[in-house]
């Protein structure tokens, strides 16, 4: 495996207990793609992670792995201490809420399906739904929503269980930019005050670079982590972050490995490393 | 503000010829067809009069309206029964096509072993299968019934099947993360997400099972058993008693008409909330 120069720097968060380790996972699809080959990553308490790649590298197939949707086909996940499905919070890169239902009862829906009654829900509901800032909109239903508040419930969704990790799928990727601006800072808040952590699946290196602690850059055909590059920008990161000199070296820095990442895969039938 | 009034005022003319354009859609939704309809009864009891044409082969319209009216009583007990057997077999027809639905969404083996077998049911021509009900069965009414069934359940069991098994994969991975069990799965997942496809099948299993009845009872009206609308039209074609023929033709069409209005209604307002279908037009 490459390791890129840039991509040495220890992880900011070293001295964070271990949450979740990937060790050596592979994955093979019937079809025979390999999507994963031989990933090995590192989840620390409270990280901010980003997987950034280029299509077609596995980063939503890790996620996938990682949510236990999917089961790998070599290597093993270690994750620290006992951990099952309520402490795991999922965001599809599409809204996928319940059309039907009220925005209420699409945050409800984890806690319902484990047996909590309406009444007993209602404050958990109505705290994740202001925290979101959709206070007012419990009675809507998605249609009546813009992209961006169905992005919200979404979020509200994932986060009433309290869940230890958050796995979210390109969640911004199809939302404008002043939006997809607004829930960046909407989200570092929530996990500021919660601190729970964070795998974001992105193909955009300024979006990782906004949010992350962490950005791991994978490479495509096998999918495979190529580097990783700690953000140590300090929290809290506003919009004066976004338009400073150090964001932008720090995107540049994160865009060359992406870019070493993607020639690495476009030469590799002859360099055959 | 100004602009915003002066736009209310001053429409450019592409816009103006659009609000016209709807304004009259609106209109001739209704006026049309209405008008079609008066036209071509006036052009009926015209031809009629023209063309001196005997009562009983075609009726003037006005004599239509008369029986209609004078043979009241007899017509619409006869629609009762025919109605009885209609609602019975639709709701028949919605308990086993969802029932059956459900266990096909059970598991891909089940509809893999059962669903040809209600296809064959629904291709035979019930004209065809009568006969052998007729031998096997000796209850009138559970005669029509599984008739009218058979020629209705199936619109209901193949949409709600295509529904049940149409759920977006992210909100089943999502149902599986939160440890959904089966039947919570269906519950609140998989029925809410077929209930525009069964209302579809429902609209159409409406008219099959008023149609289903009406053919039943033909059939066993043949053989002089029946009392329903169908009879009443055997029976008049016999006397050539055109008028009554027709009447009893107006009740059955009217019933279909109706039938098909107030699901479409209950269709209407269960989606209205959420799907795509009920929703309005906007530009």
């Amino acid at each position: 495996m490459i390791q890129e120069k840039v991509a040495q720097t220890p992880a900011a968060s070293g001295e964070a207990p271990m949450l979740l380790s990937l060790r050596k996972v592979g994955k093979v699809f019937s079809n025979g793609v390999t999507a994963l080959s031989k990933v090995d990553l590192a989840i620390r308490e409270g990280d901010f992670l980003s997987l950034l790649g280029p299509s077609g590298c596995g980063k939503s197939t890790a996620l996938r792995l990682i949510a236990g949707l999917s089961t790998p086909t070599s290597g093993q996940l270690d994750w620290r201490g006992s951990i099952d499905r309520s402490n795991i919070g999922f965001v599809f890169q599409e809204p996928t809420l319940l059309p039907w239902a009220s925005v209420f009862d699409n945050v409800w829906l984890p806690l319902r399906l484990k047996g909590v009654s309406r009444a007993r829900a209602q404050p958990a509901v109505m705290d994740m739904l202001s925290r979101v800032h959709l206070t007012g909109f419990e009675n809507a239903v998605p249609r009546e929503l813009s992209g961006g508040m169905k992005m919200r419930v979404s979020i509200a969704r994932a986060m009433v269980t309290k869940p230890r990790i958050l796995l979210m799928d390109e969640p911004f990727a199809a939302l404008d930019e002043i939006t997809r601006f607004k829930l960046n800072n909407d989200l570092l808040e929530l996990w500021q005050d919660e601190r729970f952590t964070v795998v974001f699946v992105t193909h955009s290196v300024f979006e990782s670079v906004f949010l992350s602690s962490r950005v791991v850059v994978m490479a495509a055909r096998p999918g495979r982590v190529h580097g990783e590059l700690a953000i140590e920008a300090p929290y809290p990161r506003d919009e004066a972050f976004r338009t400073s000199p150090d964001y932008a070296a720090l995107c540049r820095q994160a865009s060359d490995v992406l870019v070493n990442a993607i020639n690495s895969t476009a030469g590799s039938h002859h360099d055959g490393h | 503000m100004t602009a915003i009034e002066d736009t209310a005022l001053k429409l450019d003319p592409e816009e103006a010829r659009r609000v016209r354009q709807e304004r009259l859609e609106r209109i001739g939704k209704w006026v049309l067809p209405l008008a079609i309809m008066v036209l071509a009864i006036w052009l009926w009891d015209r031809i009629c009069v023209w063309n001196e044409i005997p009562q009983y082969i075609l009726p003037r319209p006005g004599v239509v309206l008369q029986t209609l009216h004078n043979d009241a009583g007899l017509l619409f007990s006869s629609l009762l029964v025919t109605l009885r057997i209609t609602f019975l077999s639709l709701l028949l027809a919605v308990i086993g096509g969802v029932g059956l639905a459900v266990l096909f969404a059970q598991s891909k083996w089940v509809e893999m072993s059962f669903f040809p077998f209600a296809i064959v049911l629904q291709v035979t021509p019930i004209v065809a299968i009568f006969p052998l009900i007729n031998i096997y069965i000796d209850n009138q009414t559970t005669k029509l019934l599984l008739c009218a069934w058979i020629v209705a359940f199936f619109p209901i069991l193949s949409n709600t099947t295509l529904g049940l098994n149409s759920v977006d994969r992210n909100l089943r991975d999502l149902f599986k993360l939160n440890g959904a069990t089966r039947w919570q799965q269906l519950r609140y997942l998989r029925l809410p997400a077929a209930m525009p496809y069964f209302l579809g099948g429902l609209k159409i299993a409406g008219g099959l099972s008023l149609i289903g009845a009406v053919v039943a009872e033909f059939v066993a009206g043949a053989q002089g058993q029946s009392s329903g609308l169908a009879s009443r039209i055997i029976e008049a074609g016999y006397r050539l008693n055109a008028p009554r023929l027709f009447a009893a033709l107006i009740l059955i069409s009217l019933t279909g008409i109706l039938i098909f209005l107030v699901l479409s209604l209950v269709s209407h307002l269960i989606l209205r909330r959420w799907h795509e279908s009920a929703l309005k037009q906007e530009r």
